[in-house]
């Protein structure tokens, strides 16, 4: 993918991916083998019919490719850009084998572009049912929930808490990577198929459990909303943010245009982001564009980081300085943040994972500061608690993540859960699949009633 | 939305917001923001009557000034909730609620839930001046004997709520008190109690964004153990709470919340000199 050059992007919010001109996707296209047993199409998890809008693209007929991509996933622009497609599609590509994969996400987001500035077709609806399915949270699962029962007939009413729509799409994602007016339209497009859309309603406070569970069929895509803090001395004093909390102020407050908007942000001339994931490079790269300088801090080595390659990549042109085998012990300061000491770690044998198990190292030089007024803690989040606690029948995972079968039904028959709440925190396109599961759950048992 | 000026400063607005208005319960709050380019604001819940829902609060940053300005019958973009667990609220016995400042705003839905659970309740509300009062006759009719104090005297007891507070404790009169107002007179009010079994709860109003447990902004510290006032509170045990964490805290925007209503006046007043 083509990236707009480092020192421009510091500058704005602007996305950093340019996409592919009309020209350059049917070539890339033109590179598909159309394999007769597509391995790609194992690799995504909501089962896109690769090979075949690929070939309408090669064909020059991006009408038809739209319409194949949107049958199975109605947020293409949105996983064009975000989808991990290295380690899914593309990572199963046969031509990556001996050389490099056709370029699956890239030509996902020029379909899904194309259609949004060529016009949209609507997809096709099934008759009215009369059924109604209550859908909790407006993420990435709730949307796709909502699509499928509504392309079912059935009446769809969303609850959403925030006062807009999108969760992580809105409230996580910066602009950089998912550009807020594509999250609104792609979304607009699900709505467009009839669903009733409630911000501002916390499902189990606004609306009661035993009022929700009263619809004919409930799916929970709640999400891991709930961030973790390392439990270090010093995590309280102002100046340190989950990235949660950070990534919130920007993106759904725009504390990046404080005063002009009312919501503060701490810009910090030196931050330390804590962790190695997407959301670690999200918040380090929003750092960098509010104008500190970054240190981003890592228990492992470089190579062990889980966030995608190309953000890490991205990370590093926008000069966002890596610490990596070093953990912090404790924040500096008070009230104010004024440091941040680390431990350096020693990498151990390997575990389940294959990534060695860092242990602290003991004796000199093991302990080091930097000197940061800003830390934002990126270490992960947990299934939102609010919604799964207050229902009483619900059996939940130890970590307090709904409990599914693979058919996304929960322990309450006309329940079903996806997303991050249901698997724990993972990414937009999973979120998306197994809510595409659940949904084929709602719709099945809703035809059979 | 109705307004009303209650006091010098302070206003209350009855919301319509049937979503908030049906499940809202004493000791929960909502999260509002004005505009597209507002800030979320918590407010406590008032009162709730019909499918509106009453917020009260004085006009001190740039969210509360323009809301302040705005008209009877205007309308706020979003309001969200109702937000928090509910107040503990069974058969204590006696029961004594006390407001400060604007937080004696948040005593009426509290002390009406505690009497209809068979509670004896008293009020005991404070402010610097008689200007500041508010609430009074509706508190009266709310709790079975209200005792109203002024710092400077200029109306009913000369004192703080601490004081009345105290000599119910000496006279072993009270099985449970709820203490609302701001942090630094929560924290004082509630030595009153110390040592003793009287269960005293405070409701924390740090700085929050969603308010719905998914950032982290209002965390306090209470016996030593994180939580987040915006889902495991805003209610706890006034005695377990770290006060000076919970100040510092709140002061981490001083400096831009000062430029925000600044530039909010200059603001306001070009736009006057316009017309």
């Amino acid at each position: 993918m083509n990236r707009r050059p480092a020192e421009e992007r510091l500058l704005d919010f602007g996305e950093v991916a340019t996409g592919l001109s009309e020209d350059s996707a049917v070539l890339e296209a033109l590179r598909c083998m159309g394999c007769p047993k597509p391995l790609c199409v194992d690799g995504c998890p909501v089962s896109i019919d690769i090979p075949g809008f690929i070939k309408a693209i090669a064909e020059e007929d991006f009408r038809t490719a739209a319409r194949i991509v949107k049958a199975e996933n109605m947020l293409p622009a949105i996983c064009g850009r975000v989808c991990p497609q290295e380690a899914q599609c593309q990572g199963t590509c046969i031509l990556g084998k001996k050389g490099k994969p056709v370029r699956i996400g890239d030509l996902e987001r020029f379909v899904a572009d194309w259609e949004r500035e060529n016009g949209v077709e609507a997809p096709e609806t099934a008759p009215a049912t009369g059924k109604h399915v209550a859908v909790v949270g407006s993420g990435p699962a709730g949307i796709t929930a909502a699509s499928e029962c509504l392309r079912a007939g059935h009446e769809v009413t969303i609850f959403e808490s925030l006062h807009a729509a999108g969760g992580v799409l809105t409230y996580g994602i910066p602009a950089f990577r998912m550009p807020k007016d594509i999250v609104k339209f792609e979304i607009g497009q699900v709505l467009g198929l009839g669903a009733e859309l409630k911000l501002n309603h916390i499902v189990g406070r606004s609306v009661a459990v035993d009022e929700l569970l009263a619809y004919d069929a409930v799916f929970i895509g709640t999400g891991a909303g709930l961030p973790y803090f390392m439990g270090i001395p010093g995590e309280n004093y102002s100046g340190v943010y989950s990235a949660n909390e950070f990534l919130t102020r920007v993106n759904l407050m725009h504390a990046e245009k404080f005063p002009e908007f009312d919501t503060p942000i701490i810009r910090g001339s030196r931050v330390a982001v804590v962790g190695g994931g997407n959301v670690a490079m999200d918040a380090a790269r929003v750092a960098r564009r509010l104008g500190a300088k970054v240190y981003l801090i890592y228990r492992r080595r470089e190579d062990d980081l889980p966030a995608r390659e190309e953000e890490v990549e991205n990370a590093v042109q926008e000069g966002v300085e890596f610490v990596c085998c070093a953990n912090p012990t404790k924040i500096l300061g008070g009230p104010e943040v004024q440091g941040i000491e680390c431990n350096r770690m020693d990498m151990c044998e390997l575990d389940e994972s294959g990534r060695p198990i860092p242990r602290p190292c003991t004796g000199e030089g093991s302990i080091f500061t930097l000197d940061v007024d800003v830390v934002i803690e990126a270490i992960g989040q947990g299934p939102n608690p609010l919604l799964a606690g207050l229902i009483p029948d619900l059996k939940r995972g130890r970590r307090g993540n709904i409990e599914v079968d693979e058919d996304g039904r929960t322990s309450i028959p006309h329940v079903f859960a996806g997303g991050d709440i249901a698997t724990g925190a993972a990414t937009v396109i999973w979120a998306m699949g197994s809510a595409k599961k659940a949904a084929a759950s709602i719709n099945k048992m809703l035809a059979e009633n | 939305m109705k307004r009303n000026q209650i006091a010098d400063n302070i206003f209350e607005y009855w919301i319509n917001a049937p979503h908030v208005a049906k499940n809202g319960r004493a000791g929960q709050f909502v999260v509002i923001r004005i505009d597209e380019h507002g800030e979320r604001i918590p407010l406590t819940i008032s009162a709730i009557r019909g499918d509106d829902v009453r917020i009260v609060f004085m006009a001190v940053g740039k969210t509360t000034h323009q809301l302040a300005a705005l008209e009877e019958g205007e309308s706020i973009q979003d309001i969200a909730g109702p937000l928090g667990t509910p107040s503990e609220v069974k058969n204590w016995g006696r029961c004594a609620v006390i407001g400060g400042g604007v937080g004696i705003a948040c005593l009426p839905i509290l002390a009406r839930e505690l009497r209809e659970a068979g509670n004896k309740v008293t009020g005991i509300i404070g402010a610097r001046n008689e200007g500041l009062l508010l609430l009074e006759d509706e508190l009266r009719d709310a709790c079975d004997e209200l005792v109203v104090c002024t710092d400077d005297g200029s109306k009913g007891h000369h004192g703080f709520p601490a004081d009345i507070l105290k000599e119910m404790v000496a006279a072993e009169a009270l099985d449970a008190v709820w203490i609302i107002g701001p942090a630094i007179m929560m924290k004082i009010t509630s030595f009153a109690t110390l040592d003793t079994d009287i269960r005293t709860f405070v409701s924390l109003n740090p700085i929050m964004v969603d308010g719905t447990g998914m950032c982290g902004s209002c965390r306090v510290t209470i016996g030593g153990e994180t939580k987040f006032a915006c889902v495991d509170g805003p209610e706890f045990d006034a005695h377990q709470v770290d006060w000076d964490e919970l100040m510092n805290r709140q002061r981490t925007y001083t400096g831009q919340e000062k430029e925000s209503l600044e530039r909010y006046h200059e603001h306001t007043c070009r736009c006057g000199e316009k017309k």
